[in-house]
């Protein structure tokens, strides 16, 4: 296994290896609720949660899981902080709950989370696959507010929920609906694309 | 022939299930077979926790989520039935209305209607829930109504998945939403905005935004029909 500083676990997931700009890894929730920042937030924090207690659950534990079951166990794992963190929205954040609707529960099947597991969490220890998981949920949450951002911004003509522009501003509806989610996500990784290459020609002038 | 020794030496392991697990079972080489004891009990237990472990925080949070229902529904009746101070539930238990519900049943499993009470005791209305298709999903509406001369009183959208920017409308545009605020004459009907002829059950639809908009008048127009025969046989009243 390559040797990597802890510090590199932290940052990996932010940047070099965002997993929905890079990795295109929860995609669905990255789409599917991300029409206003606030929701965007809401499922950005619930997946932060389910992963990072996942992750260092499955650090600590790791040893006693044999390797037949470790997928179910994992699944078992998250399914449950995916439950909790369903009943904690309902209880504490019921509007944002009733928007992310179905979303929430389909946490337990974002690949990013159980990727994390039989990549990171299940081969190192408890500090590292919390810095791992961390800086995954960091990256996801960018990712997420990103998305939420523009297209509240270009959908709804608002940022958190304050106008930002005046009465005449017509909303540019798509944004907010599917299709802007797909729109927005390829106009965000192409520019992201734009970056990296230029990024490689001027290291290849330089070199 | 080569293979039978292993074969043999893994049935061994598998036909003594009952034995513990050694104490250092945790660090076998992951080589090595581990028996299905081992694999079941490993589920079993994580499963117990999780289970153990949803369940206190159910009964941590469920209180709070049925409170902010309660409270949630309580806020729209009186939205719907402007002027009442106070509600008593109806609900339609085989098909007659009671104001309790039968031993053992939960209120959640019937229809309800609440009956609107102002200041003075005077009754104001009635108001229920239907739900219809709308454009994408159910729409949810709560409606409140005289029920001795169909008056319409107000109408929410309690819950919708309509359209944003076109079919949401049929929440967030004040100007369709004050359409239901004291009509005296249903049936409603749906019309093209600015077609109108005066008439008294006319709404005017949003442009955009037709399907979401029937399916308001819709579910009105159906939810008081299928109340008012019920509370013409009268309506029972709670002992004070």
């Amino acid at each position: 296994m390559r040797q990597t500083t802890p510090s590199q676990d932290f940052i990996r997931g932010i940047w070099k290896e965002n997993p929905v700009l890079i990795q295109m890894l929860g995609l669905c929730p990255a789409l599917a609720v991300t029409n206003t920042v606030k929701n965007a937030l809401a499922m950005s924090a619930a997946t932060f949660f389910v992963l990072t207690c996942s992750s260092v659950l499955i650090a600590s534990v790791k040893n006693l899981i044999p390797k037949e079951v470790r997928i179910s166990s994992y699944i078992l794992v998250i399914a449950t902080f995916v439950t909790l963190a369903d009943m904690m929205l309902q209880a504490y954040a019921p509007v944002q709950h009733k928007e992310l609707g179905a979303f929430i529960a389909l946490i337990v099947v974002n690949c990013m989370i159980l990727g994390r597991q039989e990549a990171f969490a299940s081969r190192n220890t408890v500090y590292r696959s919390l810095l791992d998981a961390v800086g995954t949920g960091i990256g996801f949450t960018i990712a997420l507010l990103m998305m939420g951002g523009f297209r509240e911004i270009l959908g709804i003509g608002t940022f958190f929920d304050i106008p930002l522009f005046g009465p005449n501003f017509e909303p540019w509806v798509v944004m907010v609906l599917p299709a802007g989610g797909f729109l927005m996500l390829g106009f965000i990784i192409l520019a992201m694309g734009y970056v990296e290459q230029r990024k490689k020609t001027r290291e290849a002038a330089s070199a | 022939m080569s293979e039978r020794p292993e074969k043999e030496a893994l049935e061994v392991q598998v036909v003594d299930p009952a034995a513990p697990p050694p104490p250092e079972a945790g660090e076998v080489p992951v080589d090595k077979p581990v028996s299905t004891f081992r694999l079941v009990a490993t589920l079993a237990v994580a499963g117990a926790v999780a289970g153990l472990l949803i369940v206190l925080v159910n009964l941590h949070t469920k209180p709070i989520i049925d409170k902010y229902r309660a409270e949630q529904l309580r806020l729209a009746v009186y939205e719907v039935l402007p002027g009442a101070a106070r509600y008593e539930t109806l609900y339609l238990v085989d098909g007659a209305l009671s104001t309790t519900v039968p031993d053992g049943a939960k209120a959640a499993d019937f229809r309800q209607a609440y009956v609107g009470y102002g200041e003075n005791g005077e009754r104001i209305g009635v108001a229920s829930s239907r739900g219809e298709s709308g454009f994408q999903d159910i729409v949810l509406v709560i409606f409140g109504f005289k029920p001795e001369s169909g008056v319409l009183l107000g109408m929410k959208v309690l819950e919708s998945k309509e359209t944003p920017g076109l079919g949401d409308k049929i929440f967030k545009d004040q100007a369709f939403v004050d359409q239901f605020f004291d009509r005296p004459q249903t049936p409603l009907s749906a019309i093209k905005a600015g077609s109108g002829k005066g008439l008294p059950g006319e709404i005017d639809a949003i442009t955009g935004a037709t399907i979401s908009s029937k399916a308001v008048v819709s579910i009105i127009n159906n939810g008081i029909a299928e109340w008012r025969p019920l509370l013409e046989q009268g309506i029972p009243r709670e002992a004070p």
